[in-house]
């Protein structure tokens, strides 16, 4: 299939960028999209152009490192499904397809299609870990959880941090990605001993960092590669809640 | 910081300031809903309810009336805070743009909410100040030889409970005509056309607002979710339908100017 591409071109973070025109052709319907890319880059190299610039590490859809977006859509058309692991099959040849890197201040572009995604790291270490040495594996049921909150927990735990809800907000806001990794530890008893001053910080880092508002359009739970349920913002607006008052008296766990 | 100053200038602060005013406000506007129905019963109702709610003991109205105007304000503080730091947040917008899920509702809140606003003033305007420039109140209707904009005695018939507008001391008290002032507002095409785009614009505006309050307090889940979102979406009809049957009504001779029972 032949196609043309309107690609993001940046040459660094200060640069200024703008959309390029390219035209790739003999792409095979079977190939990934970021296969797509590599064709087009090779043809690049080529012609003595500086290939394009886009993130990629295991190609398998579990690290979370491609972050393109596509026709407008973060990671493409296809639900639950990475760029990486989109197939060039879902578009018709003689299509034209936008990619632009993700765009939201906290994400600033490095090059092209790569996109700065550290604030997310900065969310991370502001509270979604364990604070004390849990141990090896323990027996099974030495503590009791039960059954749905362990799904629960493992569907928050199923988030790769790609960012793709970022880019996919209309106000940028980082609510699903901290949404998840919150309620992942919050609800288990593990996690629970730090729940409040984990939920405070993890939340007052994500504003900081000048993510958007949450204004619960759904854009985050479309797009996200992992089906994280927008559910995960609802817990995270009650533990904030919750967490808030217990500071205002005091009591925060 | 200060506890309190953290939480409301927090993203999550201020989405609960957002959806607690909505709340007030989207309950606010069914129990008005309910108020003016009463204008296709006699007109004995709607007055003396008119009646009650500006003589309430302990200058009461006018708490109300400041406690609305300060929960208008938050809501409407809340959304320019959100809304400047929410473009903040996408300096760079994208040159092709797509939504996959956000129904229309919610991406119009902006405007929707900034029309009702501008409705909501003149609304003020036009019926509790009494104060828009071109629209003679007095001149619209007559009922009998009584201009509608005069204070006419409320003198009822005893049988539909007249005596309530008397006072202790059994004088006569004096209050304003609602009913006849109300068609006599809307007996004017450019008015009833406002009001009808207003609530349109106010039930879209719930639509997306009355399901995503439940969702900023943490209140839904996908279980609930499409329940919400129905049950926004018949709250927000259900109001369009209440108050545009009223100019509907007017228009239509539906509701006619009645002479105050002397």
């Amino acid at each position: 299939m032949n196609l043309t591409l309107k690609v993001w071109r940046q040459a660094d973070a200060d640069s200024d960028g703008k959309m390029v025109d390219y035209k790739v052709e003999d792409v095979s319907e079977g190939s990934s999209f970021l296969e797509m890319l590599d064709i087009l880059n090779e043809q690049l190299v080529e012609t003595g152009e500086e290939p394009i610039a886009f993130d990629h590490d295991c190609r398998e859809g579990i690290c979370g490192m491609c972050s393109l977006v596509i026709n407008g859509l973060p990671h493409g058309p296809e639900r639950l499904t990475t760029a990486c692991q989109l197939h060039m099959r879902h578009f018709k040849d003689g299509d034209t397809i936008t990619i632009e890197p993700w765009r939201a201040k906290p994400f600033p572009v490095v090059k092209d299609l790569v996109v700065d995604r550290s604030t997310f790291d900065d969310i991370q270490q502001a509270g979604g870990y364990i604070g004390v040495n849990t141990g090896a594996v323990v027996d099974a049921n030495a503590i009791p959880i039960p059954k749905e909150i362990a799904d629960w927990a493992m569907d928050g735990a199923a988030c790769i941090g790609c960012g793709a809800c970022v880019a996919a907000c209309k106000n940028a806001s980082a609510m699903l990605f901290t949404a998840a990794k919150v309620s992942q530890l919050n609800s288990l008893p593990q996690g629970e001993a730090e729940k409040d001053r984990r939920t405070l910080a993890m939340v007052e880092t994500m504003d900081a960092a000048g993510f958007g508002n949450c204004t619960n359009y759904g854009e985050c739970e479309a797009v996200c590669p992992k089906g994280i349920s927008l559910d995960m913002i609802s817990q995270l607006n009650r533990d904030y809640a919750a967490a808030a008052m217990r500071r205002l008296v005091g009591r925060a766990s | 910081m200060n506890p309190i100053v953290a939480l409301i200038s927090s993203s999550l602060g201020k989405k609960y300031l957002m959806a607690i005013s909505g709340l007030l406000l989207s309950l606010f506007v069914l129990g008005h809903l309910v108020g003016n129905l009463q204008i296709f019963a006699d007109p004995y109702f709607i007055n003396s309810y008119a009646y009650k709610l500006h003589n309430l003991p302990y200058g009461l109205l006018w708490v109300i009336r400041f406690g609305l105007l300060a929960v208008v304000a938050v809501h409407v503080w809340t959304s320019i805070v959100l809304t400047l730091e929410n473009r903040k947040a996408r300096p760079q917008s994208y040159d092709k743009d797509a939504t996959a899920e956000a129904s229309l509702s919610s991406r119009t809140m902006r405007v929707s909410g900034i029309i009702v606003l501008l409705f909501l003033i003149f609304h003020l305007a036009h019926y509790t100040v009494k104060n828009v420039p071109g629209h003679e109140y007095g001149k619209a209707i007559q009922i009998k030889d009584v201009t509608y904009e005069a204070k006419v005695p409320l003198k009822l018939p005893e049988s539909k409970g007249g005596a309530v507008l008397k006072t202790p001391t059994g004088e006569d008290k004096y209050g304003y005509d609602v009913h006849t002032m109300m068609i006599a507002g809307f007996s004017h095409l450019w008015i009833t056309g406002i009001y009808l785009v207003a609530v349109f614009l106010l039930c879209n505006h719930l639509s997306h607002g009355v399901s995503s309050m439940f969702q900023s307090l943490g209140m839904r889940n996908s279980g609930s979710r499409k329940s919400l979102d129905l049950f926004a979406r018949i709250y927000g009809i259900g109001l369009f339908l209440g108050y545009s049957s009223i100019p509907v009504a007017v228009l239509l001779g539906i509701i006619k100017v009645q002479g105050i029972p002397a």
